[in-house]
């Protein structure tokens, strides 16, 4: 099966069972919308379907592969924007995006990163240290990955938080584009996803004493 | 390697550049050390050269823990580092470009004073190279060694304390073989030997460390 399978994944932290025995797929084409109250397991799935963390047991397959022995390919399908941005307030935005995209082996051209930026309602903001940008521009700066790495897989953290309605809307247009596209995405939001996303599927985690 | 320096040494100088007072930081603590030694022991031109290599190299490992914590930090917490483990680059290969820009911004200038400060304490000629050699040898041997550390206790609220009894015990022989060298210095005698384990210590360091600050960085996200 073509995309990333999970395959029975088990999450303990601190003594706490998150979630056991999870099975799913993540194929090209799809929306996954992974929902629950907080404390229920969701960062901590994300970071295991990254690979940032371990499952107690279980395990990950990309296209068929066991994804510890692909992840350099899966990395560079990959685009990660978690709890924390990435972003660091000391440099500008123009400079986190370029050296980001030099970290991540992707062409980076000036042109299209102010583009992207002016979509994204940054004008004028691009050489300003971002510690400077309120916590909605900071995520915009952060979210601004999603238009400039050509990856099929998004793994999305929520993604929302401290946008306005103009960025939601921005945002879920651009992940139905590329859904549409055969892009693959799962995201967390505790806000529900609108029309404007496109049809999705629902993963649902229980929280759990 | 386009990538390591378009992404990683450039984006560490730029922002070493952009921080200077932090930078700044350790080089004037061991500044203030070096200079109240004299006015606290005594200025007599004897005594100054005798404790004067190791008031200079205890000054450096202290200057290099204060130093050392910001290695990581500031990608821990603002989610850089989890952004480097995902960028398909080998986190050795980040980690060792990482040591080195923090080596370059934070000792190198230790290197460029180090007349000034072997004027302070009366060392001779003699000394003053060796000392020059084993700083030379010595520090980015504090860099690679320090960074494990650090790679284990960024994710800790107040690592800074656990991070001084983590690395003065490895830091011991370093100690050692530095200031018996300056000392043979003094004495017209070969020096040689220590620098030679000095060199191996770091060989070893350059070839397994990137490895080990890789894996603790890894531990430390999980």
């Amino acid at each position: 099966m073509a995309g990333l399978a999970a395959d029975n994944l088990t999450c303990i932290k601190r003594d706490r069972v998150l979630f056991t025995d999870l099975s799913f797929c993540l194929s090209p084409g799809q929306l996954i919308y992974l929902r629950g109250p907080n404390g229920a397991g969701k960062t901590s799935l994300l970071r295991i379907l990254t690979g940032l963390s371990a499952p107690e047991s279980g395990q990950l397959q990309f296209n068929d592969e066991p994804l510890d022995k692909v992840r350099d390919r899966f990395n560079q399908q990959l685009i990660y924007v978690g709890h924390k941005a990435g972003i660091n307030g000391a440099l500008t935005a123009m400079e986190n995006l370029r050296f980001w995209c030099a970290q991540h082996s992707t062409d980076f051209k000036a042109q299209q990163a102010y583009e992207v930026l002016a979509r994204l309602g940054l004008v004028g903001l691009e050489d300003v240290p971002v510690r400077m940008l309120s916590a909605g521009q900071q995520r915009r700066v952060a979210l601004s990955r999603l238009w400039l790495k050509q990856a099929a897989y998004w793994i999305l953290d929520e993604p929302f938080t401290a946008l306005d309605t103009d960025g939601i809307e921005l945002l879920e247009t651009h992940m139905r584009e590329h859904v549409a596209n055969l892009g693959a995405i799962i995201t967390t939001s505790h806000q529900p996803l609108s029309k404007q996303a496109g049809p999705f599927t629902e993963l649902v985690l229980e929280y759990r004493l | 390697m386009n990538t390591l320096i378009n992404g990683i040494f450039k984006r560490d100088m730029a922002l070493a550049f952009r921080q200077r007072s932090e930078l700044a930081q350790p080089l004037m603590f061991l500044l203030m050390v070096i200079t109240l030694f004299p006015l606290g022991i005594g200025p007599g031109p004897v005594t100054l050269q005798k404790i004067g290599p190791g008031v200079i190299w205890i000054a450096a490992i202290l200057a290099s823990l204060l130093a050392m914590e910001r290695l990581f930090r500031d990608d821990f917490w603002d989610g850089s580092l989890e952004q480097y483990m995902l960028s398909g680059q080998s986190v050795a290969a980040i980690a060792a470009v990482k040591v080195l820009v923090h080596w370059l911004v934070s000792f190198l200038p230790l290197a460029l004073f180090s007349p000034l400060l072997a004027l302070f304490l009366n060392l001779t000629v003699d000394m003053y190279i060796a000392l020059m050699l084993t700083l030379v040898l010595g520090t980015p041997l504090l860099s690679l060694v320090g960074a494990i550390a650090v790679g284990l206790t960024v994710g800790l609220q107040r690592g800074g304390v656990l991070l001084a009894l983590l690395l003065i015990p490895v830091f011991i022989p370093l100690l050692i073989f530095a200031t018996s060298a300056v000392d043979s210095a003094a004495l017209q005698l070969p020096y040689r030997a220590q620098l030679a384990i000095i060199g191996a210590m770091l060989m070893l360091a350059m070839a397994s460390a990137p490895f080990a600050i890789a894996y603790a960085l890894k531990v430390s996200q999980n």
